[in-house]
C-alpha cells in the first residue's frame, strides 16, 4: 500500500512535470495559429466576461483598498506636495503682482501718450512708503535727484493726479498728495472751462472742494476736472501742474449758482492704494494751456 | 471518516478558479506602495499544506495552467513552478507536519519568493528580457512581504473551504502522524 502510494506519487509527479515541459515547448515551437495558442485564445475569449465581471463586482472593493493604499500614499506624499504648494503660490503672487504692476505701467505708458505728457519727461517711480495716518497725505517714491526729480514736481498715475513732490534726497522723494490740508491746485471743470481751486475736503481720504468757481457757472455732478495749467502771463506765476491731467468727478454741489456753492469731488486717483507713479520732471511751454 | 472526492474536487476547481479571476481582476489592480499582493503561490502553497504533496502538486499545475491561459502567457511557465511549490508545500507537512501558527506565514512567503524566482529564471532561460536591477529586487522583495502579511489569512479561508471535504485527522492537526516520510494525509482516508 505504502509503495504503490509512492509510486503513484512519484508518477503523478514526473507526469505533471512532463505534461509542463511539454507544453512549454509545444508553445514555445508552434505559430501563433497552432492549435495550443488557439486553445489558449479560446480560454481566453471565455474568461474575459467572467474577468469583466468580476471586476464590476470587485470594483467597490478594489477601490477600498486603494483608497487605504492611495491615503498611505497621499499621507507620505503630503510634506512634499506641501513644500511644491508653497512654492508655487509664491510664484503665483509674484506673477500675479507682476502682472498688476504690468497693467499700471500699462496705464500710465497711455496716459502720457494720451495727454502728450511725453515730453515732460516723466520718471517711473515706485511707492516704497505710505504715511500711517488714515488720510495718507504723503507718500514715498523710489526716485529721487539723481534722475531729475525736484521739488514741486507733479505726480501722477495711470487714473489722473496723485500730488507734488515736496521732498527730495538722492535715491527717494516725498510726494505730497492733493488729499492734503496744504495743497491747492488750480483746476477747470473740463466741458464748461469754469475755473478754480482743489483743496481738500471734508469725507474721505479721496474726497476734494472745488472752491473760487464764479456762480455764474453752472456745476453737474459728474463732470470732471482737469488741472488748469498756467492761467497768468507772467512767468512767475507759472502754476506747477500741465494742463488737462484728470483730478477728479464732481460728486455733489451745495447751494449751485450762488456765490457760496460748494463743490465736492473725488478724486480719480486711488490715493490710498499707490503704487506706481510718474514724476513729471519738465514744464512743457511753462504749463500753458 | 470517508474522503469525499468529488467535494474535495469541486470545491479544489472552484478554488482554482476564484483565485485566478480573483487575482487577475482585482488583486493584481490595487497596489500598496506600488506593490500588490501574488494569491496564486499563497494558495497552491495552502493546498499543499492542506491536502498534501500530491493534490498539492495537482492544484498547482492545474491553477498555473489556468493563470497561463487566462493571461496569455507561455502555456507551462506558471504551471511548472506553481507544481513544484504545492508539492514542496505538501510534501513539508508530509515530513514534518509543523504546527505552529506562523508556520502558514513561512510557507507563504517561501512560495512567494520560490515562484519569483522560479519566474524571474525561466523567463531568462526562455530567452525573454528581463529587467535586472534594483527596481526589481524591490518589485520581487515587496511581494515577497506583501504576501506573508497576507498569507495566513489565506490560509485560513483555503482551509475553510476545504475542511468540510478532509478526513477528520487532517482537520485536527494535533497528532504528528508522519515523522520518517509518509503518505499525504488524503491516502489514510
Amino acid at each position: 500500500m505504502y509503495d504503490r502510494t509512492i509510486r503513484r506519487r512519484r508518477l503523478t509527479l514526473a507526469a505533471l512535470v512532463a505534461c509542463s515541459l511539454l507544453l512549454l515547448t509545444a508553445y514555445f515551437g508552434e505559430s501563433s495559429d497552432g492549435a495550443l495558442h488557439g486553445f489558449q485564445r479560446g480560454v481566453f475569449s471565455v474568461f474575459v466576461p467572467i474577468q469583466e465581471g468580476a471586476s464590476t463586482v470587485l470594483k467597490p472593493a478594489r477601490d477600498l483598498v486603494g483608497w487605504v493604499g492611495d491615503t498611505i500614499d497621499a499621507k507620505g506624499r503630503l510634506g512634499e506636495l506641501e513644500r511644491s504648494n508653497q512654492n508655487l503660490r509664491a510664484r503665483s503672487i509674484a506673477a500675479s503682482d507682476a502682472l498688476r504692476v504690468n497693467a499700471q505701467l500699462q496705464g500710465l505708458l497711455n496716459f502720457d501718450n494720451a495727454g502728450g505728457l511725453a515730453a515732460a519727461k516723466p520718471v517711473t517711480a515706485r511707492v516704497i512708503g505710505q504715511s500711517p495716518t488714515v488720510w495718507y497725505a504723503t507718500v514715498t517714491i523710489d526716485q529721487g535727484s539723481d534722475t531729475g526729480i525736484r521739488a514741486g514736481n507733479p505726480v501722477i498715475n495711470s487714473d489722473g493726479l496723485v500730488g507734488q513732490v515736496t521732498t527730495v534726497t538722492g535715491h527717494a522723494a516725498i510726494v505730497t498728495l492733493i488729499s492734503d490740508g496744504e495743497m491747492a491746485v488750480p483746476a477747470r471743470i473740463s466741458a464748461g472751462g469754469a475755473e478754480g481751486i482743489v483743496q481738500t475736503g471734508a469725507g474721505g481720504p479721496g474726497d476734494l472742494r472745488l472752491k473760487f468757481i464764479a456762480r455764474r457757472y453752472r456745476v453737474d455732478p459728474g463732470a470732471a476736472v482737469v488741472t488748469a495749467g498756467t492761467l497768468a502771463n507772467s512767468a512767475g506765476l507759472q502754476s506747477l501742474y500741465p494742463p488737462g491731467i484728470p483730478i477728479g468727478a464732481v460728486t455733489r454741489v451745495d447751494d449751485p449758482g450762488t456765490d457760496a456753492q460748494k463743490i465736492y469731488l473725488h478724486s480719480y486717483a486711488d490715493l490710498q492704494k499707490l503704487e506706481i507713479v510718474q514724476v513729471l520732471t519738465a514744464a512743457i511751454n511753462g504749463n500753458r494751456p | 471518516m470517508n474522503l469525499d472526492y468529488r467535494s474535495l474536487s469541486w470545491r479544489l476547481g472552484l478554488i482554482c478558479v476564484v483565485t485566478v479571476v480573483f487575482q487577475i481582476a482585482a488583486v493584481s489592480q490595487v497596489k500598496i506602495f506600488g506593490l500588490n499582493a501574488d494569491l496564486v503561490p499563497l494558495v497552491a502553497a495552502s493546498v499543499g499544506l492542506i491536502l498534501g504533496s500530491l493534490p498539492g502538486a495537482i492544484f498547482g499545475f492545474a491553477i498555473g495552467m489556468l493563470l497561463d491561459l487566462a493571461l496569455v502567457e507561455t502555456v507551462g511557465v506558471a504551471s511548472l513552478i506553481l507544481l513544484a511549490i504545492g508539492f514542496a508545500a505538501g510534501r513539508l507537512r508530509e515530513l514534518r507536519d509543523p504546527q505552529g501558527a506562523i508556520v502558514p506565514l513561512l510557507v507563504g512567503a517561501a512560495a512567494t519568493a520560490a515562484a519569483q524566482a522560479g519566474f524571474l529564471v525561466l523567463t531568462f532561460l526562455l530567452g525573454q528580457p528581463v529587467p535586472f536591477g534594483w527596481a526589481l529586487l524591490w518589485d520581487l522583495l515587496g511581494t515577497v512581504a506583501v504576501n506573508a502579511a497576507i498569507a495566513i489569512p489565506v490560509f485560513l479561508v483555503v482551509r475553510r473551504c476545504l475542511i468540510a471535504a478532509l478526513p477528520e485527522d487532517p482537520r485536527r492537526r494535533r497528532r504528528r502522524a508522519y515523522t520518517t516520510g509518509g503518505l499525504s494525509p488524503l491516502s489514510r482516508s
